[in-house]
């Protein structure tokens, strides 16, 4: 098996508040490859995207490991970390606050080249700049545009050329097409899978868009309030649910699909409050397989079949 | 009973611009639309078709100015609606036609509690006194699975898909006869979403109402609709029932919309996006307004604007490319 690119164990984020400890982030762990993508699914407030700014440390984690590459991040300085971080980049979810607005895309993606010293010959890196620019489809007489000038699609593809500016090996997408419309989605994501396939990119693909994952990623983690309930392959994922939260979200995709007949779970309820969780199952009080034992403690992930891992009581070994 | 009174809406010639200082933003170019009562009409379409803008022209809410509405005929059950005045239009709206928001964080007034809300339109159109509207306001809340010991609570404290039910409750308190669903769901969780879709269905023939959906999902579509008109730069370029247009899809965009989506059942099918960007509305062209992103155009199409015809009883499509003979879109014809 070949070497992981990212190992993260029991990654745990924490927040202080009026009313006790939120567990944003309860003891994860996954290993991912080089070259693959795995896709972290979950409604609003489960964690995902916590995680992703976690392992870029752009919060700090309250306790646990990131490998990357064997080097624990976490023990870096803040000079060690910024090596690193050309490495690790990030997409953000929304194109219209994540670039700034009095910034021409010149500059905004030049940025990253310049403080890191890439390069430093104005010529080099005006070249540099068009460069990306044509990598990711941008039309080279933009390049003294400011972001209002454009619309969603080519200020995501802004956010692309700025991330792929350091060459990273390891790029955290988070949302990036949950803002934009569907005929501009599907641009964006063969964007992205083109582009890993020709530089080799491993992704982080952060969404709460189960058809999306599903046709990005190679292998799938769902979170529900901070911990990991299932993790497998895409397709083991969609052909086999085991987790009740697993089955009731894939239950919910509306499909555009007149042939497509399905059992709809429904679930009762919402999220319960991330704060001062019990010793339960976090999914417990939504669950409609719950019985008595899921309430005297919280499951562990297990491997049930090969590679395909789920944290329910219900269906361990 | 004449052939009018069959429609709950009934809409003709709509045009729509909005006159600003940058130029005359045309974002409803001649829209036809007929509904019939307790049907569901999904209208579909990507930001800037004018699917908002056309809610908007029903309820006469299109501000002005800058906005300018055109019409050749508006009724909405059986009346005319065009040609009302501004005060007894205020009957009609909540009454007759309700309208759900896409953002109900930004749809409740945060200083009112939901229970004062809902007893609002009762008071002003069911002439109800405050207790009487407080107690229906609670019935109202319970019938969208909030407990109606809530009702003195304010906007706040509810989650997202709390307030929508709230809204919805606002919606449906006067029973209207149609109520314009503006992506009521989008700002939702999917689970959550398939709750209040579920919701809405339920409460929908339970109360006989029609209801126009305004969405950007065909996923959504397929499940409560039971026709759909799908929406480009301002105008309906396909219309027919959900089979029409999903099965027998004739317009080359909405087969774009339908390949841009990721096949659930198949993940190797490659993505194939409409290439570039809809074209702006401050400058439309004078032939079809997609005919610069579709593989099929000819010249034609950059000629002459397409009108809306008949390819069966009950779908309509507006391609000019169908005049040559044999032509027909890949999708479904493998």
């Amino acid at each position: 098996m070949a070497e992981s690119l990212l190992e993260v164990r029991n990654l745990k984020k924490y927040f202080k508040t009026n009313s006790g400890m939120l567990h944003a982030v309860d003891d994860i762990s996954f290993d991912l490859q080089a070259g693959r993508t795995l896709g972290l699914v979950g409604e609003s407030g489960c964690g995902k995207s916590t995680t992703g700014r976690a392992i870029l440390r752009l919060i700090e984690p309250t306790s646990g490991q990131i490998c990357f590459e064997g080097k624990d991040v976490t023990k870096l300085s803040r000079g060690q970390m910024r090596h690193v971080r050309k490495d690790m980049q990030i997409i953000f979810q929304d194109p219209f606050s994540s670039l700034d607005p009095k910034k021409t895309i010149h500059q905004i993606i030049a940025e990253p080249i310049r403080v890191n010293r890439i390069l430093t010959n104005r010529h080099e890196i005006e070249d540099r700049v068009l460069e990306l620019m044509e990598t990711v489809g941008l039309a080279e007489r933009l390049i003294n545009s400011y972001p209002h000038e454009l619309d969603g699609g080519r200020r995501q593809r802004i956010g692309i050329a700025r991330a792929l500016a350091m060459q990273p090996k390891l790029i955290v997408c988070d949302e990036p097409v949950s803002a934009l419309d569907v005929s501009i989605q599907a641009q964006i994501l063969n964007l992205l899978k083109e582009l890993q396939q020709k530089m080799h990119l491993t992704y982080i693909f952060i969404t709460h868009d189960l058809s999306v994952v599903n046709h990005f990623s190679n292998e799938i983690a769902v979170m529900y309030l901070g911990s990991i309930v299932e993790k497998a392959s895409a397709e083991e994922l969609f052909l086999n649910p085991i987790h009740p939260y697993t089955k009731a979200l894939l239950s919910a995709i509306p499909v555009p699909d007149l042939s497509h007949k399905r059992q709809r779970i429904s679930l009762k309820g919402e999220i319960t409050s991330p704060v001062n969780l019990p010793d339960e199952c976090r999914f417990a009080n939504r669950c409609f397989e719950c019985e008595e034992s899921c309430r005297t403690g919280i499951p562990k992930l297990i491997e049930v079949s090969p590679d395909h891992f789920v944290a329910c009581f219900k269906h361990g070994v | 009973m004449n052939q009018e009174n069959k429609l709950i809406l009934d809409i003709e010639n709509l045009v729509v611009r909005y006159e600003t200082e940058d130029g005359v933003v045309r974002a409803l170019n001649g829209v036809d639309l007929q509904l019939g009562y307790r049907q569901t009409l999904g209208l579909v379409g990507e930001t800037g078709a004018g699917k908002t803008t056309a809610a908007l022209a029903m309820l006469r809410l299109v501000p002005d100015p800058p906005g300018v509405v055109e019409c050749g005929r508006l009724m909405i059950d059986g009346r005319d609606i065009l040609n009302l005045p501004s005060a007894k239009m205020d009957e009609v709206r909540g009454k007759d036609i309700s309208m759900i928001f896409q953002d109900p964080m930004t749809a409740l007034n945060p200083v009112f509690t939901v229970g004062e809300q809902i007893a609002e339109s009762l008071q002003m159109h069911e002439n109800m006194d405050k207790e009487a509207s407080m107690k229906r306001a609670k019935e109202m809340l319970e019938l969208v699975g909030i407990p109606g010991s809530r009702a003195n609570e304010y906007p706040h404290q509810f989650s997202g898909g709390m307030k929508q039910r709230v809204v919805i409750a606002i919606a449906l308190a006067c029973n209207p006869k149609l109520l314009i669903a503006d992506e009521p769901t989008t700002a939702l969780d999917v689970t959550i979403q398939a709750q209040v879709l579920e919701l809405m269905n339920e409460l929908k023939e339970k109360y006989n109402t029609s209801m126009i959906m305004i969405t950007h999902d065909l996923g959504i579509v397929a499940e409560v609709c039971d026709s759909v008109a799908v929406m480009y730069a301002g105008r309906i370029i396909e219309q027919g029932t959900l089979q029409d247009v999903f099965e027998h899809t004739m317009h080359p965009y909405t087969e774009g919309l339908f390949n841009s989506l990721p096949n659930i059942k198949n993940r190797t099918v490659m993505l194939k996006p409409i290439k570039g960007l809809m074209p702006d509305p401050t400058s439309l062209p004078e032939g079809c307004a997609f005919a610069s992103r579709c593989d099929y155009a000819t010249e034609a199409c950059r000629l002459r604007q397409p009108e809306l015809r008949h390819a069966g009883p009950t779908h309509k499509y507006a391609c000019v490319a169908y005049e040559q003979e044999g032509f027909h879109i890949k999708r479904g014809k493998a």
